[in-house]
């Protein structure tokens, strides 16, 4: 029953974004069955299918965790966005820097690394940037709100802009390879990646993307879910979401556990560097994020903030995503952008239908 | 540095002000009464969108800045039924808002255009008059808007209601005060200054819309209000502190470089506001004081 009720309202917020959604494909001159049916056949059709769909979604679960981490301790995190840019890019410069990276600079053979380590040790080593870096750069709006009580909100933005124009300026101007027409960072070693799933599993096609980083965030999901709900860490921040003045009554410090949740949250929201760039893409680029980190918000509220609720929302938003490609290209009207719009009301069903779902049994409306 | 400091820094930065000095006065209304309002970058990229489709179809920028108003007032409203009848959580609600606006625009500039990053550029003779070559009059409106804000604010029976509101809304409603009608009103007035602001950007600065061509100035006009603690006239002031920041900045590229002799990077230019944004913030929120009700739902007690 109370399972029941945890899901009712996300879906009826799911059921009823579409219902407007198809009135908006309707409205600009699309047929919604068509768009849908695109949406569906093309993220659940073939094992291919699949597959693309589960890599889509793997950063999202990261960056939903990392937003329900924040959320639990009342605090709303938008820097998901610059907390794994700025974390792709610590990862990409060790990469380059421990992976024995050689650069080929016009025909001219450059060893841009200090050292060339083996994949034992540079794997865990880049992942640990990840986290740490991810972790640093959520840590300052948490250390601000903390120290100053300027908003966590504000923050947070002005840090997505920093940071991204911050490793935009070390790309450019640094680590890319001169010549390249992309603003991407040179490739890192070879010791750095990560194995694809296709490698041990040889029923997924070869070109599915999906990487070992998606179990890691199966094995995230858990461990968010034992931090929360089986530790005394995790209920002290809990307790700072549900009421900071009882917390703080009750000898929990909030400011120590604001800083602690951000700092959280950022390591989570980095950890999307280690299979786009460790697994994926093996560099760092300008404008690599689809948006995860703002996705992560949506998929975090309609996951209820709860890790496994984040797990099966983004698995939803790895459909979406997957599949609004083909419906931008095979629809005449449609674009990409339609996922924006689905998103926002999404949030906005969510955020409207909690008054319901916490005034059950009875609450006396005033 | 003395050489870029000259008159033309000076209307550089009113121009910069402006669209900050419209939305910051809508947020002034929204949180006085008691709302948060995180949406005035969606309701600013409504405005700026709507003026330019609508200027750019029928070449009346006068209509067209009327009609993004409106956009940005039906937009509120939206906001302010989540917020006000469902109780969302106003950061919540005000970031779907923005989300929205992300999509929206782009999606239908995608049917109407073609394109979904932008909308056709508005031919000069259709864009919002200018005074001599240096400012638009719609700057002159932001100005003019300030004292007025100040007068309702301070000098009305309804801007006493609106700061009872939002300082104690159950003595306001105690004493007669329709407090949740009244934070509507707000929330769309809210709406329309934000838009108001968003409409110079696209059809008095720019000459077209472009996606989120707002570029977080929502947020930087929430900062300047806090900056200002939520006074029209403080508000004016750190409008035109931001404002003239990215004229600074805007000075300063090309024409300064680093010890080094290369260009200062551009990347390091844009920073700028944002870095400044998260010093206020860390530096004068100590002395401003929120309204106390702000971001409280009101429940009417039977």
């Amino acid at each position: 029953m109370n399972i029941f009720r945890e899901i009712l309202w996300p879906l009826l917020a799911v059921i009823a974004a579409f219902v407007v959604g198809g009135i908006i494909i309707l409205l600009i001159g699309d047929n919604p069955v068509t768009a849908y049916s695109l949406l569906l056949s093309n993220s659940f059709g073939s094992i291919r299918d699949i597959g693309w769909t589960l890599h889509y979604s793997t950063p999202l679960i990261f960056t939903g965790l990392a937003v329900a981490v924040a959320f639990r301790c009342g605090l709303l995190n938008i820097g998901a966005e610059g907390q794994l840019y700025v974390a792709a890019f610590a990862t990409a410069f060790i990469g380059i820097k421990f992976g024995g990276s050689v650069v080929d600079i016009f025909g001219k053979q450059e060893d841009w690394s200090w050292a060339s380590l083996p994949a034992i040790l540079l794997i865990p080593l880049c992942m640990l940037t990840a986290i740490v870096v991810g972790g640093v750069w959520g840590a300052i709006p948490g250390i601000l709100k903390a120290k100053f009580g300027s908003h966590e909100v504000i923050n947070t933005i002005m840090l997505n802009f920093i940071g991204i124009a911050l490793v935009g300026y070390f790309t450019q101007y640094f680590y890319k390879v001169p010549g390249d027409p992309i603003q991407r960072t040179a490739e890192i070693g070879k010791a750095a990646h990560i194995p694809k799933l296709n490698e041990f599993l040889p029923f997924i096609p070869v070109d599915v993307p999906l990487n070992v980083a998606f179990l890691i965030a199966l094995i995230m999901c858990v461990l968010v879910y034992v931090f929360l709900w089986k530790t005394k860490w995790g209920y002290e921040l809990r307790a700072v979401g549900e009421n900071p003045s009882a917390a703080e009554y009750g000898g929990i410090s909030p400011k120590k556990q604001i800083i602690i949740a951000m700092t959280l949250s950022g390591a989570l929201a980095g950890m999307v560097a280690v299979g786009e760039v460790q697994g994926t893409r093996h560099h760092y680029e300008t404008g690599f994020s689809a948006d995860w980190g703002f996705l992560g918000i949506a998929v975090a509220l309609l996951g209820r903030n709860h890790p496994f609720g984040v797990l099966v929302a983004a698995l939803f938003f790895g459909v979406l995503l997957r599949g609004e490609i083909f419906v931008d290209a095979f629809t005449r009207y449609v674009s990409k952008d339609l996922g924006w719009v689905l998103q926002a009301i999404i949030i906005l069903f969510v955020a409207c239908f909690q008054m319901y779902s916490k005034r059950k049994g009875g609450v006396v409306k005033g | 540095m003395t050489d870029i400091i000259n008159i033309a820094l000076l209307f550089a930065a009113i121009r910069a002000a402006t669209p900050l000095i419209f939305a910051a006065l809508g947020g002034l209304f929204s949180e006085r009464s008691g709302v948060i309002n995180i949406a005035l970058e969606g309701l600013m990229l409504a405005g700026a969108f709507t003026a330019a489709v609508v200027t750019f179809q029928t070449g009346n920028p006068y209509l067209g800045m009327f009609l993004g108003i409106v956009a940005g007032g039906v937009l509120a409203l939206v906001y302010a039924v989540a917020c006000l009848k469902f109780e969302a959580d106003q950061v919540v609600a005000g970031m779907a808002i923005n989300f929205l606006m992300i999509g929206l625009p782009a999606l239908i500039s995608g049917v109407l255009y073609d394109s979904t990053g932008s909308t056709p550029q508005i031919d000069k003779a259709f864009k919002l008059p200018m005074i001599g070559n240096q400012l638009s009059y719609a700057s002159i409106l932001a100005f003019a808007i300030v004292p007025l804000t100040w007068y309702i604010l301070y000098r009305t029976p309804f801007g006493l209601r609106l700061r009872a509101t939002g300082e104690n809304p159950q003595a306001a409603d105690s004493a007669g005060v329709n407090v949740t009608k009244l934070r509507y009103v707000a929330v769309i007035i809210s709406g329309l200054l934000a838009a108001a602001g968003g409409a110079y950007l696209s059809i008095g600065q720019s000459s077209l819309f472009t996606k989120q061509m707002t570029a977080g100035r929502g947020f930087i006009a929430l900062a300047a209000l806090i900056l200002a603690k939520w006074k029209p006239v403080p508000v004016l002031i750190a409008c035109m502190f931001f404002g003239f920041m990215e004229a600074l900045t805007i000075a300063i590229q090309g024409k300064y470089k680093m010890p080094s002799g290369e260009p200062i990077p551009i990347q390091f230019i844009e920073m700028i506001p944002y870095v400044l944004t998260i010093i206020v913030l860390a530096g004068f929120i100590g002395a401003s004081r929120a309204p106390k009700a702000l971001g409280i739902p009101y429940k009417k007690e039977n």
